[in-house]
């Protein structure tokens, strides 16, 4: 969706403030939102990919004045209240008052090690071959869809250049609603700076993205 | 404040609500609070820029590991236990005399967690995200790294599941240096692509 997290090329946020040894958390409560929101992912109700749509979702107004483990919490409140987790009043009450759904599973301490270094891989095999290859010149279609997409605004309508084929990968615009991976090709697109910035570009710019087979057609 | 304090209205608003949040889940059995302190600890100690810092400097130091880094960073890095969530696919992207390699997540904070840890805010804030693909330049500038201006600039916007590593250009003056000698001369900026390996003292 072109929501708040859709940054790329915006103007008006101020110079970038690098911190000088920072550290990894800068409250205690940030420890505590990381750790929550990676155990309720454990559960296995959602996907990364709607969790990244919850995120967007939320108000520009709100996205913006947030810092990010405030995004992360906001988001993880939707899906505990869409997947029957917590409800309104559980969470208006800060107490656990109404039954929760049955998880698939619950990440023990013990378990932790193991399911960090496995990650989540989301390469699949793919059945039909790689409809472009390296060197195929492309353009990206231009939509504007209300749900999850990661074709960034920017690099929509743009002529490009395959520069890898990479694997079939779970396909967010889908995943992210419940409506199964199906797996697409992932290309790796290069685009000259001064097709999609245009006049006043950086002449030594180039720009890629890794798109999905479906975000692009023959140029 | 550590999150087992008893006195909620010591906490701001938005500590309590994640306080809340976490004793919710805990007294549904839905989470282990247990889990979440070796989670913690997991990035704050165990996975850090120093994994992929014996990363670049391994590749600097042996060409067939760079050749391999080059084609299959995945299995290259996993030669050396980083593996794991945010890293299950990686991709190393080297800097040359010609080009520097810039990496951001304009859509939200992809980062290699596996070989360098959880990112700093500044990676994850709209500033950076905003502005490294139409200004990437101009953004080195505020990291404090001014680039020739024939150096061509690449920035990889990671807008799949694909992680990247950028691998500097090692320094001059570190002809027989150990792979733990050049490992502290990498940075996790220069790893992200805003700064460059640092030169021997």
């Amino acid at each position: 969706m072109n929501g708040p997290q859709d940054l790329g090329g915006q103007m008006g946020f101020g110079p970038v403030a690098p911190e000088e040894d920072e550290p990894y958390f800068h409250a205690e409560w940030e420890k505590r939102a990381l750790g929550v929101t990676l155990c309720a992912g454990a559960m296995g109700a959602w996907n990364i990919d709607e969790s990244r749509h919850a995120r967007e979702s939320l108000h520009p107004a709100d996205y913006y004045s947030s810092s990010y483990y405030q995004i992360w919490i906001k988001a993880l409140e939707t899906l505990l209240k869409r997947h029957g987790f917590v409800s309104e009043r559980d969470l208006e009450a800060g107490e656990a008052i109404d039954k929760a759904s049955t998880p698939k599973r619950v990440l023990k301490a013990e378990n932790v090690p193991a399911v960090l270094a496995k990650g989540g891989p989301c390469n699949r095999p793919m059945a039909e071959p790689a409809r472009f290859k390296a060197g195929d010149a492309v353009r990206t279609k231009n939509f504007n869809r209300t749900g999850h997409t990661r074709l960034p605004r920017y690099a929509r309508g743009r002529q490009g250049k395959i520069e890898a084929v990479r694997e079939g990968f779970v396909f967010p615009d889908s995943n992210a609603h419940g409506q199964g991976e199906n797996p697409q090709w992932v290309y790796t697109v290069v685009f000259d700076g001064t097709e999609i910035w245009g006049e006043g570009a950086d002449p030594t710019l180039v720009i890629s993205i890794d798109a999905w087979e479906s975000y692009l057609e023959p140029a | 404040m550590s999150h087992d304090h008893d006195h909620d209205n010591e906490l701001d608003p938005f500590a309590a609500r994640v306080r809340a949040l976490e004793t919710i889940l805990t007294r549904k059995g839905l989470i282990d609070p247990a889990a979440i302190d070796i989670i913690v600890d997991t990035y704050e100690t165990k996975i850090g820029p120093r994994n992929g810092a014996r990363v670049v400097a391994k590749a600097w130091s042996d060409p067939a590991y760079a050749d391999w880094l080059k084609r299959d960073a995945t299995a290259a890095i996993e030669s050396l236990s980083y593996t794991g969530r945010q890293g299950e696919h990686m991709q190393a992207v080297f800097n040359t005399e010609e080009t520097h390699n810039l990496v951001v997540c304009t859509l939200c904070s992809c980062y290699p967690w596996s070989v360098l840890g959880l990112p700093p805010v500044w990676y994850k804030a709209p500033p950076y995200r905003s502005r490294a693909v139409i200004d990437p330049r101009g953004v080195l500038e505020e990291f404090g790294l001014t680039l020739a201006a024939t150096t061509k600039i690449r920035v990889w916007d990671s807008t799949a599941e694909l992680r990247y590593l950028v691998v500097p250009m090692r320094p001059a003056g570190t002809e027989g240096w150990s792979e733990e000698q050049l490992a502290e001369l990498v940075s996790r900026d220069a790893m992200i692509g805003t700064a460059l390996a640092r030169e021997p003292a």
